[in-house]
């Protein structure tokens, strides 16, 4: 005796079917939420106390990385710079401009300007700043043409695949040392003289890829 | 509800039956085991002499069972609960994002500061009252490690575990954080215009009835403050205080030379030391230079053989004996007689070889005597604050007899301040309180006389008679109960200062930090009662300094500067003095030993009881330290307690078994106790450490009342020992105690192995300096190495540099200064008394302790284990996350953020020395413990496994630097670290420089040189495992005339 309809036949091909395709889309969405700037917060601008320009202070003024960040060659951490540093010049310039209040105060009441982090890796992570500028990674390498930002983001998902598609392959990522802080910095446009320049860069500079856990995680 | 109850009955069973409840050992059975060395010939413990079921489960599984339950308290339903609610909230945390975070950047940002680097301050820390000069690493103006400091002369970079376990104690919440007068919250104002007006009010009686009580004082500037105090109010009175002394010793020295003196050892050029019970290496105010001395010494190089010869005559086992070649197990008055004994025979007093009657002590005075002969000059003996000052005084005159003085041995001025004898002065003040004398009492510097005075002097019923007493002091404690004004201390970290180190060398103490609770240093105090209360405490040091330090070209501030950034003021010693043991005071000593040996002797089977100060909390002042708290004790490897630690005969006699509760009475003075067996303690003897059993109601302990109260039974005139009367009670007091922890297991599963071959898989390989002259390569014959190729583990290749370490055994004195190092540099949590008796104590670096041969007087070993970072990693394949994996340096790196805790890894280590994280033992929200970590290291949660890294925060900073040095330079070479450019944490503390550490594949590494010794092995390297940590053999130098028959396969 038949129990069951002709029809669950189907039902029961097309959901068994289904599912693989169910768990696979759930799978893919799954992956692509993990990458999309919801979960990484690339390419997310977020309220800081001052709106900075670094497209006026860079671009526009011409201003060198290291004058704001000082510890970049020699720390972990590139460095924020102290109140002090932003007064350098405002207490001459703009010195009455409104968005420049924060600052203002800040100096004059010894209460820190609190910034938003923008680049914020996990606390397991131990990135270290000073070692990839000796090595010759430019700054817009990771953090973009800063020169084109009116406002600060997050250039680069900061996820572990990213970091790790440089440590295994570090050659197109580096420059000559003397151009890790020009911002306009181009390989050579002839793709024979950008392989011959990056197999140079990475023998002179001894630039290994490194994939040890313990490279970044402690 | 029926289900309940089952559970909790089970659980009840299960905590009947917790690894310390031991059935009664029968210890003939044992001894004759050794005897016929059916049993092992290293063995961690008594129960595993007797295999005992519990040592088994412990030996072969990495944690007890009951390691992996919930504590106690969690039903069933409760973990059904747990479950469910985890397994839901980690379905949602998958869902959360990272927080957004703040960066806070200074308004105006310090000189030198870099964020992200840390700095490094020379400054000193005291342990009673003596300075060690240390580097304070701060981070962004929090510090969070001490190490020692290089050039100062007391520390040569080396720090030991109490000075490395400051800097918890500058955090530690339970630090009184509030002036208070009359138990209310007081003002400083109010506290500086009431000492005003009382000490108005005394200025006509010349400040009659004013007291100052403090431990012992090196700091010149509070000296001259007190001084200055002292001349301004003639008839007051400055006492002294310190409980573990020297008390002994400063009475032998007026005896001897007619006035107190400096005594300092000089290890380096003593070919022979005879140690009578002496914890020089590991206490006293010399001890972190003592073993850098004793180490050289005692370092074997391979290519000509040399040692020094060491010899121990103790009642109880020492840290020095672990490194010593005989030691001689006696009771207290036997080592009396001793003394008496070799001090006639090396012509240094009249009478005393008819003291020494036993057949089997005679030769080793004999052989003694004759080593120490031979050696005019360079040999040194020692002897404890713990014998008779007549028994001091005789080897004062010992060391003059053989010529040490000026060589081994110097005389200098006293360090301390205005040296007194403290039992004295304590008594003169007490007497003086209760008869209504003293009016006005200053505690200075977290003096704790209510809890620390000898019980008869009743301190505490004549502190109730002091109008105005005035405690200052790091915590709130049994005294500050009694006292009208307490005053919260400021950390030596967070205050000016400055203090003396054992030879007289002087360093400015300098803050890092300003004080976390408004806390006054003794500076500050003392300023107020000179008129000048808001005297800021630099200022003070200042001032005295500038009298004295030598202008030079860029005048004071220039050599203000010099001082602070060396962390010591040049030419400070102390000058020598030249004193000599007088003959009469010799001849009396003589004597006086002579009529106490006749005594103890009469009293025969009556049980001694020895106070001694406790090897982690030393007389109770680190009672709140947490770090020295967890650490296990160097001999006993008990943790958060003291016990009574008897030999195993005296508890055969007794009748007496382990964690046995008894009362113990002393005249008319009665305390409870517990009882540990310790193999190796003497006959008739019992030793109580100070330090335990505080008061419920004191502050400043983290130990919960923990332990038994020394101080009830100790007596003025009987500080170190006195007969006692034991009384079994029988109730159980279970004891944390790590002996059987991660035990290893050599014979593993193949239990019929041929002695023999046992016998090559021994964990602590040794040998003799006889045996090692005449075949350098004794040790290497010894080993059972696999050949490389014989496995299926990859063959890594290590093109760079290639991590690893090997220990000294020979110089390994246990002192725990490694431990702390790692604790410290490593973010280690402590985990309490209920967690350890579970087993989940997490010291990265753990210090197993063996015996070995006679159960009662066996010899004892160190041995320091950190992760192997085996070639062959048995961790690593085991891993189904890849969690644990093998660094191209050949580091076993353990990554934190995959583990899901499946802990096969650590059931796969042969050595055990993977630590789970069971619950979540980091305090990972309190902001005082967040100011302590170290930002280089992961804080871990709970869940995870962890294990020695090899400091791979320390490499790989190593390596960015010689990256970026590389960088600056014109020819870029290979960005490698130079040798000795990089030392692990373990390694920089260590005092005896046992550890090394570096790259193998660069023979310019010290490691290097050290792996290609013959006395080179691994730990059970016969599993084919290839540690990158290995050892150096241990080696003796016995004498021949007290062990003519010698195999050369040492002295098993």
């Amino acid at each position: 005796m038949q129990i069951f309809h002709r029809s669950t036949n189907t039902i029961a091909k097309v959901s068994i079917f289904g599912a693989i395709f169910f768990l696979g889309f759930f799978g893919w969405v799954y992956s692509e939420l993990l990458r999309s700037p919801y979960a990484t917060g690339q390419g997310v601008v977020r309220n800081q106390p001052v709106p900075f320009s670094h497209q006026h202070h860079v671009a526009g003024l011409g201003i060198d990385c290291r004058y704001c960040h000082t510890s970049v060659e020699r720390s972990n951490f590139a460095g924020i710079p102290p109140t002090e540093t932003c007064m350098n010049c405002h207490r001459q310039i703009w010195t009455n401009a409104d968005l420049l209040e924060p600052v203002r105060s800040s100096y004059a009441n010894g209460t820190p300007i609190q910034w938003v982090r923008l680049n914020d890796l996990p606390d397991y992570v131990y990135f270290n700043h000073s070692v990839h500028v000796a090595k010759g990674v430019g700054c817009v390498t990771c953090h973009g043409s800063v020169d084109h930002m009116p406002l600060m983001f997050q250039h680069a998902s900061l996820q572990m695949e990213w970091c790790l598609s440089c440590h295994r392959n570090p050659g197109p990522n580096l420059r000559p040392r003397e151009e890790v802080f020009n911002v306009s910095w181009q390989p050579p446009a002839d793709p024979d003289a950008a392989t011959a320049l990056q197999e140079k860069l990475v023998k002179d500079y001894d630039v290994k890829s490194l994939t040890s856990c313990s490279t970044c995680h402690r | 509800m029926d289900s309940d109850h089952g559970t909790k009955g089970k659980c009840e069973a299960e905590a009947s039956r917790r690894p310390g409840e031991r059935a009664p050992l029968d210890l003939e059975t044992l001894r004759e085991g050794l005897r016929t060395k059916r049993g092992p010939e290293l063995w961690r413990s008594l129960d595993e002499l007797a295999a005992t079921a519990e040592f088994e489960e412990l030996l072969h599984r990495e944690f007890p069972r009951q390691a992996s339950e919930w504590p106690e308290g969690v039903s069933r339903r409760g973990f059904l609960q747990l479950a469910g609610a985890s397994l839901a909230l980690a379905g949602l945390t998958a869902c959360t994002r990272q927080p957004i975070e703040k960066i806070v950047p200074y308004v105006r940002q310090p000189e030198q500061v870099i964020p992200g680097r840390p700095l490094f301050f020379a400054t000193a820390l005291t342990h009673a009252g003596y300075a060690l000069g240390v580097l304070a690493e701060s981070h962004l103006g929090r510090p969070t490690k001490i190490e020692g400091n290089p050039d100062h002369p007391a520390s040569l970079g080396a720090a030991d575990a109490f000075r490395q376990a400051a800097v918890l104690c500058l955090y530690d919440p339970s630090r009184s954080q509030t002036l208070s007068k009359n138990g209310r919250t007081g003002t400083w104002s109010g506290f500086a215009s009431d000492v005003n007006a009382a000490l108005r009010a005394r200025q006509p009686f010349g400040g009659d009835g004013l007291r100052i009580l403090s431990g012992t004082v090196t700091s010149p500037t509070l000296e001259a403050q007190i001084k200055q105090l002292l001349s301004r109010f003639p008839k007051a009175r400055w006492h002294r205080w310190e409980p573990a002394g020297p008390h002994h010793e400063r009475a032998a020295q007026v005896r001897a030379f007619g006035r107190p003196v400096e005594v300092r050892h000089d290890f380096s050029k003593a070919d022979v030391v005879v140690a009578f019970d002496s914890e020089a290496l590991t206490q006293g105010p010399g001890s972190v230079r003592a073993s850098r001395d004793f180490a050289a010494k005692r370092r074997v190089q391979t290519a000509q053989p040399q040692m020094s010869r060491v010899y121990c005559i103790e009642s109880g086992p020492t840290s020095t004996a672990t490194v010593s070649d005989h030691r001689l197990q006696l009771p207290p008055a036997e080592i009396e007689a001793f003394i008496a004994a070799l001090a006639q025979a090396v012509g240094a007093s009249p009478s005393g070889s008819e003291l020494v009657t036993d057949p089997h002590v005679k030769p080793w005075v004999d052989a003694i005597a004759e080593d120490l002969k031979a050696h005019h000059g360079a040999s040194l003996v020692t002897g404890g604050e713990h014998l008779s000052p007549a028994a001091l005084v005789l080897i004062h005159a010992i060391n003059g007899a053989l010529g040490n003085v000026g060589s081994t041995i110097v005389y200098t001025e006293p360090v301390d301040a205005d040296p007194v004898d403290h039992v004295a002065s304590l008594r003169e003040l007490t007497s003086d309180m209760a008869a209504g004398r003293v009016d006005m009492l200053l505690l200075l510097g977290g003096v704790n006389p209510v809890y620390t005075a000898p019980a008869d002097l009743e301190f505490a019923k004549a502190l109730q008679k002091v109008e105005m007493s005035i405690h200052h002091g790091l915590y709130e404690d049994e005294t500050s109960r009694y006292c009208r004004w307490h005053i919260p201390a400021a950390h030596e970290l967070e205050a000016w200062g400055d203090a003396r180190a054992y030879d007289g060398t002087a360093s400015v103490i300098q803050p890092l930090i300003e004080p976390l609770f408004e806390g006054k240093s003794e500076i500050e105090v003392l300023a107020a009662f000179n008129n000048r209360p808001d005297a800021a405490g630099h200022d003070e040091v200042q001032t005295y300094w500038k009298t004295k330090l030598p202008g030079g070209a860029g005048g004071f501030d220039t050599a203000w500067r010099q001082v602070l950034h060396d962390g010591l003021v040049a030419n400070t010693q102390a000058a020598p003095v030249s004193v000599t043991a007088a003959g009469p005071a010799a001849a009396a000593g003589a004597g006086e030993i002579a009529a106490a040996v006749q005594q103890a002797r009469a009293r025969k089977d009556a049980v001694t009881l020895l106070f001694r100060p406790d090897p982690t909390i030393y007389d109770g002042r680190y009672a709140a330290n947490v770090w020295l708290q967890e650490m296990p004790k160097p001999l006993t490897k008990l943790t958060w307690d003291n016990a009574l630690v008897i030999g195993p005969k005296t508890a055969e006699r007794l009748g007496l078994r382990v964690e046995e509760t008894v009362e113990l009475t002393v005249g008319s003075r009665k305390t409870g106790a517990a009882v540990w067996i310790l193999p190796g303690q003497a006959e008739n003897t019992a030793v109580l450490t100070l330090g335990y059993g505080r008061a419920e109601t004191a502050h400043g302990r983290a130990d919960g009342g923990a332990g038994f109260n020394a101080y009830a039974l100790r007596t003025s005139d009987a500080l170190w020992a006195v007969p006692v009367e034991i009384r079994r009670i029988g109730e159980r007091y279970p004891f944390a105690c790590t002996q059987n922890h991660h035990a290893l297991d050599p014979q593993g599963n193949e239990t019929k192995l041929a002695s023999e071959e046992a016998e090559r898989r021994h964990v602590i390989r040794k040998t003799t300096l006889a045996a090692l002259q005449q075949d350098p390569q004794v040790i290497q014959k010894e080993r059972e190495k696999p050949a490389a190729g014989e496995t299926l583990y990859p063959a890594w290749k290590y093109p760079g540099h290639a991590w690893g370490m090997a220990i000294d055994l020979n110089v390994c004195t246990g002192c725990n200064a490694c431990v702390t190092a790692c604790q410290a540099e490593n973010n280690i949590p402590v985990v309490g008394k209920e967690q350890v008796l579970a087993g989940r104590e997490m010291h990265w670096l753990r210090i197993d302790r063996y015996f070995e041969g006679d159960l009662d007087a066996p010899a004892i070993h160190h041995q320091p284990v950190p992760c192997m970072h085996c070639e062959n990693a048995p961790c690593e394949v085991v891993c189904p996350v890849q969690a644990t994996s093998h660094s191209d340096e050949g580091l076993n790196d353990m990554v934190y953020n995959r583990c899901v805790g499946t802990r096969y890894c650590s059931n796969n280590c042969p050595y055990k020395v993977r630590r789970f994280n069971f619950l979540r033992y980091s305090d990972r929200e309190s902001p005082l413990a967040a100011m302590l970590y170290n930002p280089d290291v992961t804080v871990r949660m709970r869940g995870v496994m962890e294990k020695c890294t090899y400091c791979v925060q320390r490499i790989e900073q190593a390596k960015i630097e010689a990256k970026i040095e590389d960088a600056g330079a014109p020819e870029a070479g290979p960005h490698k670290i130079p040798a000795g450019k990089l030392q692990t944490a373990c390694q920089q503390s260590c005092p005896t420089q046992a550890i090394v550490f570096g790259d193998i594949n660069d023979p310019q590494w010290e490691v290097s040189q050290w792996k290609a010794d013959p006395r080179n092995y691994g730990l059970l390297e016969e599993l084919n495992t290839r540690p990158r940590t290995t050892y150096l053999a241990k080696v003796r130098n016995p004498n021949p005339r007290l062990e003519p028959t010698r195999t050369p396969h040492g002295d098993s």
